[in-house]
């Protein structure tokens, strides 16, 4: 339950009148949300180590592609996997959602 | 995996590996702290790759193991109780309460759910505002700020049905215990490079002059872990002991300034008892006074008698690296990952579910 998973940043959005950054990550074919505010230099377009619904580093793009291959070989993502599709609760709703920037950067 | 060629990075693999079988001279015994690196250490055989002169063992760094069994059996009260939801991660579901695991109260009709994060526990409250929701938080130093900004979230939406049951545990106290029990004879650490992500390297050079042994902060890949043993051992044989950074490309000495942050704005440190391994002071978080709204401990004021361990699990022993899970008499026959008699065997972090499934050493288990 300890590992951090590299993913990248798609799109940010703001909430709690602009005090907190959320953003939707890809890891391979998965998006999930997951917090930003440990990290608050990131942008759209860098990998974030994200570990329990937090980005808790900003990463290399290649090691992060590494890493990423290194835990779906060893089966580590399923578990990821596995969450969303079981799970119908998704993270905190966005309610003053102010886009940054959208997708493909 | 069992060819080199199967690993990431073979070439590197096999670097590293014929470095240490060159720099090994004497018998070396090395902990790796961290579950992650447990799981990775036997899952891609590197035991059976090292020289026999060195000894792996394999720390209490699997917060799920560690976690007292009094306190599942206050998750597991609070969960059978009417109009509660409590949450957790997934691997805590079959740890064994003193009656019940979370997975037993579940099939009794509690409303138990697994989460990827303890934010959609937050979410969970908003939506089921009829409802207490109870988020379980276990983890190291890795897994705090995630569960401190759950309580923060839930503060500014007003939330009065979300609360947390906290678990929280630190790897610097428990190399301090491990190191204080006369028994055991480890000479070099690999420190767990996701916790020092958020702490830094700071909290562990105390520790390196206090006991005289190299800590080396390591990643959790093969190529990690073989480049951490590599550095103690080179320490080791030169008899130095200093604490450095194989894992600099993700942890900064000064760790996550921001998590840091947040992790002091909810919790202070404490006194925690680790499953196996008894009381250790200042080990673990608890909630401050200020968020105590958010604390299921002071919310539901529940008292849960003291239990004992199931005395045929030796746990605390192979925590600290004085036996081997296949020593204990138990492994593979009464206490298996179905139906485990202690900690260690539930999550795949655990030592003894990891020699479970991966180990070939007990010679009469096929690998799972
Ligand atoms: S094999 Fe089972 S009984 Fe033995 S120490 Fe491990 S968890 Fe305890």
């Amino acid at each position: 339950m300890c590992l951090a998973i590299p993913g990248k940043i798609k799109s940010i959005e703001t909430m709690y009148d602009g005090l907190v950054r959320m953003a939707k990550i890809q890891f391979g074919g998965i998006m999930k949300q997951a917090s930003l505010e440990m990290v608050p230099q990131a942008k759209v377009g860098d990998y974030v180590l994200v570990h329990v619904g937090v980005a808790i580093s900003i990463v290399d793009e290649e090691e992060a592609k590494k890493s990423f291959e290194y835990l779906e070989q060893i089966g580590e993502i399923d578990e990821l996997i596995e969450h969303t599709q079981t799970d119908r609760n998704d993270l905190p709703s966005i309610n003053s959602s102010k886009s940054q920037s959208a997708d493909g950067a | 995996m069992k060819y080199l060629s199967e690993y990431r990075n073979p070439e590197l693999v096999k670097k590293y590996l014929d470095e240490i079988h060159q720099s090994c001279t004497k018998p070396w015994m090395i902990m790796e702290v961290c579950g992650g690196q447990t799981h990775s250490i036997v899952k891609n055989g590197l035991l059976q790759l090292l020289p026999k002169e060195i000894t792996m063992v394999h720390g209490p760094g699997c917060p799920v193991c560690v976690t007292p069994m009094h306190l599942i059996d206050k998750a597991v009260y609070l969960a059978l109780k009417e109009k509660v939801i409590l949450c957790s991660f997934g691997d805590m579901l079959r740890v064994p309460g003193s009656t019940d695991s979370l997975l037993e109260a579940k099939s009794k009709g509690a409303d138990v759910r697994i989460l990827y994060s303890p934010l959609e526990a937050v979410k969970l409250a908003k939506d089921n505002p009829d409802k207490q929701v109870v988020f379980f938080a276990v983890g190291f130093e890795t897994t705090a700020p995630a569960n401190a900004l759950s309580v923060l979230h839930a503060h500014r939406e007003g939330l009065e049905n979300y609360s947390i049951l906290a678990s929280h545990v630190l790897v610097p106290p428990a190399i301090d215990a491990v190191m204080n029990d006369d028994l055991v004879k480890i000479q070099g650490f690999l420190a767990a490079g996701h916790v020092c992500t958020i702490m830094g390297i700071g909290e562990y050079g105390p520790l390196v002059e206090k006991y005289q042994v190299p800590i080396v902060v390591t990643g959790f890949e093969p190529v990690d872990i073989l480049h951490g043993i590599l550095m103690v051992v080179k320490q080791l044989e030169k008899s130095e002991h200093k604490l450095e950074n194989q894992y600099a490309r993700v942890v900064r000495p000064e760790g996550n300034p921001e998590a840091r942050k947040v992790i002091e704005e909810v919790f202070e440190i404490t006194d925690r008892e680790w499953r196996g391994v008894g009381n250790i002071p200042l080990s673990g978080y608890q909630v401050k006074e200020q968020y105590a709204a958010f604390d299921a401990n002071k919310k539901f004021s529940i008292k849960m008698p003291k239990v004992e361990e199931n005395p045929e699990c030796i746990a605390g022993q192979v925590l600290k690296g004085i036996k081997k899970p296949h020593e204990c008499p138990q492994f593979g026959k009464g206490c298996t990952p179905e139906r485990p008699l202690g900690a260690p065997m539930v999550s795949s972090e655990g030592a003894c579910a990891a020699y479970y499934h991966f180990s070939k050493i007990s010679g009469q288990l096929t690998e799972a």
